[in-house]
């Protein structure tokens, strides 16, 4: 218990220099009655202090899966981790004991949810639930509890907080029920955040707020932000770097404004051809042929090969690992890689 | 009594059924006038007594043209929903009428009502919970041919359902699967085929795609357009992604709280909102290009939706408005085309100041809008209740 405690402090005291998060080679498998399906086959990322990558995939593409490993909250089993590592300020936290990992989870990485309503405990009050940080990880008294939990509502912008502290959530709004969330997630001043979908459930306009709310929250306590979407737009807003996910692998790596102006992978292509475009209007939309593959059979080569328009018999029978992308005199481009055999002809297609 | 051959699938209609003439494209097929819906809240258990109502749709008034698209946008509460349903008549009409091809159908009830369900039929949202999980495919698509046995007679109906899977892009030898077999797009292209079966003229899409996964959006899209000028179908298409509902829509209606307040052509609406929930609307949201990130000009709107069962005197927006003016408490602005605009700013705008927006303003606005939200904080309940009054008065 207190080796936990001093080495959080000693954490606080040495400002640690590498990547905050540090994902290697990391493997997930779900074992299921027709077979193992293999929803994470060896992801890469880092994230730093500051800065905000977006995990962009479709549904079953791993992104929420590889949060889960990140976070250790997967259910063992049927899920298990047969390879690789998430390091944390250095540290493998799959190597870690029970009591370590508990002790990083909510104080130094934390999670926002996509749907508030079902992670919020219905029969308790928001301020119960955000004091309930301060009273497990602090031992703060009750009293002590139910102020920070004021305060909190505060810096989360919800109107009235001391008379709303007491209130439950259904008594909330979507967008508030997000903040409160938020709150909940900043309460012990994490170093590294991970958003969910954080905004899948809003109207665009409160999308908005919340977005601005956690984009300013994040430069005031310069944390790391890992945002997991869908959504091109959203990206595009709010992201420093880009992964982008399929078939439970890294299929792009780029810098925001890179991977907009210049995909190097057929399906990150796909996906921004087939944002409905102005001039397009009453012609046929883009659209990526095909289905997302089913996990238990993801197809031979590269997952993506049978919906690729570019796909050669090499796709099929090699698994392409990401490519440093470079400018075509070999100059490199910093943060980006492809998982593309052809990310060259990709790059120049347009 | 003639038949009408250019129905869908091209079956004869029986003479029984009326609504089977023409109407030429770009006239109305469906008239809607001041329509509301209000859901009573009630108190007490065997003495139920109503203190109040939702108010859902709170006098909407449309036409949809024969073989246009008619998009519908707004956040979620705004009533988009419940209008489709009141169309569709699952729900009645509280008050104010839907014309289709002319006769009146918001108070019909029994074999007239069956008569006009087969020509506006629906596609669900969400391809998961809108299919029977136990039913195939074949009993599915083919289960409003037990409502309506004149479109297809016992014998044809295996072969009607195989020709919608078909139609759909779906196998028709996928006739005997069950949905769990399928996945969401595949879903959402057998809840098409349902709506197709009956030969509609028009299909009311509420949410078609917001379920899917994004690369698979584009298919259904592109599905839902081919069908459309393939049989001369007219869409009412319920939707939060403005820049889908964009690409597919001929005009454009914007809902908030219950009321439509602006209807116009797409570039009308896109390019020329004159409503400010429009504009914030729209500046609201996130758009695929990173480029733009620094030079965007967004409104950010303060607070949330109020109640629909207690909605804001006068014009319902004004409490989240950076242009409201006591005039916009007082009195409750009509949707009709300002008088004091011209071009393609001039359609029909509920409001009082009714403007383009002039880009770079938005600072000051944002700043007046912030102080118009406390005053509404501020304002007192006696306030609220004179408001009430008001509506309740009109």
């Amino acid at each position: 218990m207190t080796t936990a405690v001093d080495s959080t402090r000693s954490k606080r005291d040495a400002p640690y220099e590498g990547p905050l998060l540090d994902v290697r080679d990391l493997h997930v498998e779900f074992v299921t009655r027709d077979g193992v399906a293999k929803a994470v086959n060896g992801v890469d990322y880092s994230v730093r202090a500051g800065e905000t990558l977006a995990v962009l995939g479709e549904s079953g593409s791993g992104k929420s899966v590889t949060a889960q490993a990140i976070m250790g909250i997967l259910d063992m089993p049927p899920a298990r981790i047969p390879r690789g590592e998430i390091r944390f300020r250095g540290r493998d936290m799959l190597k870690m004991g029970k009591e370590e990992r508990r002790k990083i989870r909510g104080q130094e990485i934390a999670m926002i949810f996509q749907d508030a309503l079902s992670s919020l405990n219905p029969v308790l009050s928001v301020g119960f639930q955000l004091g309930e940080m301060f009273r497990a990880h602090q031992g703060a008294s009750r009293k002590e509890a139910r102020d920070k939990a004021v305060e909190l509502m505060d810096r989360v912008r919800i109107p009235a907080a001391k008379q709303r502290v007491n209130d439950y959530p259904h008594q909330f709004s979507g967008g508030m029920r997000q903040r409160i969330m938020i709150a909940m997630a900043l309460a012990l001043e994490p170093d590294l955040i991970i958003a969910d979908e954080p905004t899948t459930a809003l109207d665009v306009t409160v999308q908005a707020q919340v977005m601005d709310l956690l984009a300013e929250l994040q430069a005031e306590y310069n944390m790391g932000l890992i945002l997991i979407t869908h959504d091109l737009g959203v990206v595009a807003d709010v992201a420093d770097k880009i992964a982008v996910m399929y078939a439970g692998r890294i299929v792009e790596t780029a810098p925001v404004h890179e991977l907009y102006a210049r995909p190097a992978h057929p399906y990150t292509r796909g996906l921004l051809d087939s944002i409905p475009r102005l001039d397009q209007k009453g012609q046929e939309l883009y659209a990526i042929k095909g289905l997302p593959p089913n996990l238990l059979r993801i197809p031979k080569g590269c997952a993506f090969n049978p919906r690729c328009p570019r796909a050669q018999d090499r796709c099929r029978a090699e698994v392409p690992e990401l490519y440093p992308v470079t400018e075509d005199d070999g100059a490199p481009l910093a943060g980006r890689g492809s998982a593309c055999f052809f990310w060259k002809e990709t790059l120049h297609d347009r | 009594m003639t038949a009408n051959g250019s129905s869908a699938l091209g079956a004869t209609v029986p003479e029984e059924v009326a609504f089977a003439q023409e109407v030429p494209r770009g006239e109305p097929i469906l008239e809607v006038r001041d329509l509301v819906k209000h859901f009573p809240l009630t108190k007490g258990i065997l003495l139920k007594k109503q203190v109040g109502a939702v108010k859902a749709v709170d006098g909407v008034t449309f036409d949809l043209m024969q073989g246009e698209t008619l998009g519908i946008v707004g956040e979620s509460g705004c009533g988009k929903s419940t209008l489709a349903k009141v169309l569709m008549n699952l729900e009645p009409a509280t008050a104010g009428s839907v014309r289709y091809k002319g006769q009146e159908i918001s108070r019909l009830s029994g074999a007239a009502l069956k008569a006009v369900r087969r020509n506006i039929q629906m596609v669900f949202q969400d391809p998961y919970t809108s299919l029977n999980p136990r039913m195939t495919v074949g009993d599915i698509i083919g289960e409003p041919y037990e409502i309506h046995p004149e479109v297809a007679p016992r014998g044809d109906r295996r072969k009607a359902v195989q020709d919608l899977l078909d139609v759909v892009g779906l196998n028709p030898e996928y006739i005997n699967r069950y949905p769990h077999q399928f996945s969401g797009g595949q879903r959402q292209r057998i809840g098409i085929a349902r709506g197709l079966a009956l030969k509609p003229e028009v299909i009311i899409c509420d949410e078609p795609v917001s379920a899917l996964d994004v690369s698979v959006q584009a298919q259904v899209i592109n599905l839902l357009e081919q069908l459309q000028s393939e049989f001369e179908l007219s869409y009412m298409f319920i939707a939060h992604d403005l820049s889908i509902v964009r690409h597919i829509s001929d005009r454009v209606g914007v809902m908030y709280l219950g009321k439509m307040v602006e209807i116009g052509t797409d570039a009308e609406i896109y390019d020329h909102a004159t409503h400010p929930y429009t504009q914030a609307l729209l500046s609201a949201v996130p758009v695929p290009d990173p480029t733009a990130r620094e030079s965007r000009d967004r409104i950010v709107l303060t607070g949330d939706v109020p109640s629909p069962a207690n909605p804001p005197s006068g014009c319902r927006f004004r409490t989240r408005c950076w242009k409201a003016q006591d005039r916009c408490a007082a009195e409750v602005p009509l949707l009709a085309a300002p008088f004091w605009l011209g071009g393609a700013a001039r359609h029909d705008s509920a409001c009082h100041f009714a403007a383009e927006r002039e880009v770079g303003q938005s600072a000051a606005e944002r700043e007046v809008g912030q102080s118009a939200a406390e005053r509404e904080v501020g304002q007192s309940a006696a306030e609220r209740e004179a408001g009430k009054a008001g509506s309740g008065a009109d």
